[in-house]
Parts: C-alpha cells; sequence; structure tokens
C-alpha cells in the first residue's frame, strides 16, 4: 500500500492575515465549483470520523429549506488532542473563513462556534476577532453572522447530533441517524457541522487549490494534518505532518528510544504495540486519527492505561443506551476483577465480546469505540492486565 | 432571593424564552455565582415555560455546571492518562494537604472546591488544572501550592 515518509508541512499555521482575500476570491465562484473542489481535494473530516468533507457540503446544499446552519465544532475533548486549541488560539480567522465559505455554499446565513468550557479562556479574543470577521463578511456582501455557544463539560458533545443537542438546550444525548444533520441539524435545519481543523483546510484548498492539496498524503487520505504528540516523547508538542506515514517512522522521530506502545487516536482509539509499528499507517487505510499520539514506554504499565481509559468512558458515556452504559461499567469492573484474581484470566475473552457488542449495538461514535482501545490493549498486553 | 429572580429575568430578556437560550443563562449564573441552585433553577424553568426537572436534567447532565454548592474557585485537575503519568497524583495530593480536603470536597471557609476532571487539552504540558476558567499547565507540587496560595487572598 502507498506509504508517505515523515515529512514536516507549513500550511495550517501561516499567518491568517490574508484569508479575507481568499474568501472574496471565492465568493465570485460558484457554488457548484466550490463543492466539486472540495470533493476532488478528498478532504475527509478532520474530526476522527472522516466523512467526506465536501460530499456533506453537497448533501447540505441540496437540502430543502431557507434556514440552515454552519456549526464548527470545537468540542476538542479526546484525551491527547489539543490541536484545535492551537489553531483557534493561533489562526481563527483561517477557521472563521472556512465557516463563511461554507455559509456561502449552503445557503446559510448563520454560524456557530461550539467552544468547549475548558477552551473558554480563549473567548474574549475570538469574540474580537468574530465581530472583525462580521464586519468583513458584510463588506463582501455575505450575508453570514458569527456567533459563539459554549460546552460544559462533556465530552459526548463532541458527537455532532449531541453537539447540537446541548445548542438546543437539551441534555447531549447522541440523536439516531438518519436523519442526519445535513437534513436535520439544529432546530432541525440542514446542518453542517465540522471540526476546527476541516474548516481551517477548505479555505486552505481554496487559497492552493485542490490540485497543489493532493500532492499531498495518499490515496485514500489526502493532506496534511495536525497530530498532538504526548506521553513518553523527547519532544511533545503539535506538529503538522503529510498523512500516510508509517507508525515506524513517527516513533523513530518522537519516541523517547523505549517506546512499547502508541495508542493512535486518543481514548477511542487503537493501542499499536511495537512490533506493529512498521505495518501501520497513520490515515485512513490504516488507522485514521483525530491527532491524537500518546507514546508510552516500557515503564509504562499498560493495566493503568486502560484502566485510566475506561474510567473516563464510564465518566463520559451520556447513559441513555445500555450497551454503552452498562458496558463500559463491566469492562471497568471485570479488569478490576481479573486483576485482583476474583475472576480467571479466561474472563477477559468475556470482556473482549462484550467490547465487541458494544461496538455494533451502541447508539453513538462513543459506545462504539470503547472497544477500539479495549480489544487492541487486551489483545496485546494480556499479560499485564491479568499479572 | 428576589436577587435571582431578577437575575433570570434579566438574563431571559438578554437570551430570549426559547430553549436554546437555556445553557447560555445556566452558564452566565454559573460564571457569575459558581452553582446554580434549586431556587435558580426553578426561575429559569419559570422564565423558559419548562418543567423544573427539565432544567434539572439538563443542568446535572453537565460537569461543568454545578447544582451543589461550591467554593468560590473550583480547582479542576486533569486526571486523564498523561497527565497522571506526569505526576497528577503528586500535585493532587499536595493540594489536598495545602487545603485539608479530599477531592470533591468545599473548603470550610467556602472558598475552594477541588474536583478532578478528564483531558483539558494540555497533555504535552501536563499536568495540568483549571482554577475556574484560568489553565495552570507543567505543574509540580510546589508549584501548585504556589498558585494556590495565590488565590487565598482573593
Amino acid at each position: 500500500m502507498e506509504t508517505k515518509k515523515l515529512t514536516r508541512v507549513d500550511y495550517i499555521f501561516r499567518p491568517d492575515n490574508t484569508c479575507m482575500d481568499t474568501l472574496k476570491k471565492s465568493l465570485q465562484r460558484d457554488r457548484d465549483e466550490i463543492v466539486l473542489e472540495l470533493i476532488d481535494s478528498g478532504l475527509k473530516g478532520r474530526g476522527g470520523a472522516g466523512f467526506l468533507t465536501g460530499l456533506k457540503w453537497k448533501l447540505a446544499k441540496e437540502a430543502p429549506g431557507d434556514i440552515k446552519y454552519v456549526i464548527c465544532n470545537a468540542d476538542e475533548g479526546e484525551p491527547g488532542t489539543f490541536k484545535d486549541r492551537e489553531i483557534l488560539d493561533r489562526v481563527p480567522r483561517r477557521v472563521f473563513t472556512g465557516m463563511a465559505l461554507c455559509g456561502y455554499v449552503i445557503g446559510a446565513k448563520e454560524g456557530f462556534l461550539y467552544l468547549r468550557a475548558e477552551y473558554k479562556f480563549l473567548a474574549p479574543k475570538l469574540k474580537t476577532i468574530m465581530a472583525e470577521m462580521n464586519e468583513g463578511f458584510k463588506k463582501l456582501g455575505l450575508d453570514f453572522t458569527l456567533n459563539i455557544r459554549y460546552g460544559s463539560g462533556a465530552y459526548v458533545c463532541g458527537e455532532e447530533t449531541a453537539l447540537i443537542d446541548s445548542m438546543e438546550g437539551r441534555r447531549g444525548e447522541p440523536r439516531n441517524k438518519p436523519p442526519f444533520p445535513v437534513t436535520e441539524g439544529y432546530l432541525n435545519k440542514p446542518t453542517v457541522v465540522n471540526n476546527v481543523e476541516t474548516f481551517v483546510n477548505c479555505s486552505i484548498i481554496m487559497a492552493i487549490g485542490a490540485e497543489e492539496y493532493k500532492r499531498f498524503g495518499t490515496d485514500s487520505s489526502r493532506g496534511f494534518k495536525l497530530f498532538s504528540v504526548s506521553g513518553d516523547c523527547s519532544k511533545e508538542g503539535i506538529y503538522e505532518l503529510e498523512l500516510g506515514m508509517l507508525l515506524s517512522d513517527f516513533v523513530e522521530e518522537f519516541g523517547d528510544g523505549d517506546t512499547k506502545a502508541v495508542q493512535v487516536g486518543g481514548a477511542s482509539g487503537f493501542c499499536v504495540p511495537r512490533k506493529k509499528f512498521n505495518q501501520t499507517i497513520i490515515g485512513f487505510e490504516g488507522i485514521p486519527t483525530g491527532g491524537s499520539m500518546k507514546i508510552f514506554n516500557s515503564s509504562r504499565s499498560m493495566y493503568h492505561v486502560l484502566h485510566n481509559y475506561l474510567e473516563f468512558f464510564e465518566e463520559e458515556s451520556c447513559g441513555q443506551c445500555t450497551p454503552c452504559r452498562v458496558g463500559c461499567q463491566q469492562l471497568l469492573k471485570g479488569i478490576e476483577a481479573v486483576k485482583s484474581k476474583k475472576r480467571p484470566p479466561s474472563y477477559l475473552d468475556e470482556l473482549v465480546k462484550l467490547a465487541k457488542v458494544m461496538k455494533v449495538a451502541a447508539k453513538c461514535g462513543l459506545g462504539q469505540s470503547v472497544g477500539n482501545a479495549f480489544v487492541s490493549i487486551v489483545d496485546n498486553f494480556r499479560e499485564e492486565i491479568v499479572y | 432571593m428576589a436577587n435571582t429572580e431578577m437575575r433570570v429575568k434579566e438574563l431571559a430578556e438578554k437570551y430570549g424564552r426559547n430553549r436554546e437560550a437555556l445553557m447560555p443563562i445556566l452558564q452566565e449564573l454559573i460564571d457569575e455565582r459558581r452553582y446554580v441552585n434549586d431556587e435558580a433553577m426553578v426561575n429559569v424553568a419559570r422564565e423558559l415555560d419548562l418543567s423544573a426537572a427539565e432544567v434539572y436534567g439538563t443542568a446535572s447532565f453537565y460537569s461543568f455546571i454545578e447544582t451543589e454548592e461550591v467554593g468560590k474557585f473550583v480547582i479542576r485537575l486533569c486526571k486523564t492518562i498523561v497527565c497522571d503519568m506526569k505526576g497528577k497524583e503528586d500535585v493532587l495530593r499536595a493540594i489536598e494537604n495545602t487545603l485539608k480536603i479530599k477531592v470533591g470536597q468545599t473548603t470550610a471557609d467556602k472558598k475552594f472546591t477541588l474536583k478532578t476532571t478528564n483531558c483539558l487539552g494540555w497533555c504535552h504540558k501536563g499536568p495540568t488544572m483549571l482554577i475556574n476558567d484560568e489553565v495552570y499547565t507543567e505543574l509540580t507540587p510546589g508549584k501548585a501550592i504556589e498558585i494556590i496560595e495565590s488565590y487565598m487572598n482573593k
């Protein structure tokens, strides 16, 4: 399969003062042409789920209705992810330009930034820039207004329908899909919900063109991506890298020389052990990630890591559906019971079955992905869970 | 308190009386008072024409909307894996010893409430805590105590 060398790029954090010019140029273009260019660029959502962004915009554009909304999902809560905070801090105009562009394409007059409560310290600055940009939109003749809404400390609200419910003044409980937000979203109107980094990529594609953008990445994973690197690591931080690299190259660059495992994609992602580093591609053809890369060295107990994740999910499960609510509790109790010898090691096989049931039976991405970390850690580090 | 009733009315004027106004109203009350008590929630329910149970059900879903009394400063120390690996436990002990309270408790003078929370988004600079909306990163036990002490006279 096609892979790419680990290559640093620099698009996302370039100064964002020319964004309005990009927007001005784009507003002279035909809406369908913009959608086609986005689809052609191959850009997939940067929040983790990886839906084709151009297609999402197309569906919302074609959905009937006079009132539509654009929402930027800045509820960055995945453990190990902190790139959206950095984007909003350093290049907010690039985000807002992407939102305005989306508003133009789908015909929305209002856009909301849904900012997690933990990042509220960014709000004063963001509000000032929003006001300035709202003025700019008017001058360009674009009927689009940016607003801000806040989360209140619920990881599940990163799920788009839970986010919408939260904005509507309800508990952040994911909805049944379909209908998808592109046809029935905020206040049941067609709504595009995209991640912060996704909107940034849309701005970049408008600035450099899909042809240039497509030079980066692989067939299934076009472009570049911000990686939030943390843990037992020689240089923690945020790095913009081309998609499609091998995990072994990544570890070579960022590991501390004693790396035993990397958790790719946060608590809801997969734990990759050392022996699989050179077969693992970071991208949609391998293991996709919203950007979270947590490196563990040989001093770490993988039982402790898994226990921490399960406590996290047990707390953050919205409790709406039984597989997730009860499943998270039972997985946590289960590994504790195996560790304390109240249950035999073979009980782990039962727990793996439960995790797989959650994967198919849970209502939303939260419950469905608990099994990713659980199964990959138990499969690869079983002895650490038992002894 | 007539005070609460008036304040909630003002907020309803500001944000509107639709259901979408519920979170902004609760959030602003939190900013002002650190928690929303029964009286505040009943008033919000009345203004927005919702049942009090709906308001409580929504408020209690969110970990940053406190429905029980908390101190003037709410400390939220991140407990997720990377902060944990970097010594969050030692920082937690140091704060507990300084304030003479355990996680979940409030000091007798109602100044501080100590909580742990999930990933704050500063893994590369852990351990991390929030005090109200302020972020403090790269904590050590000593640094955490210094920060807490700087809040004691606020």
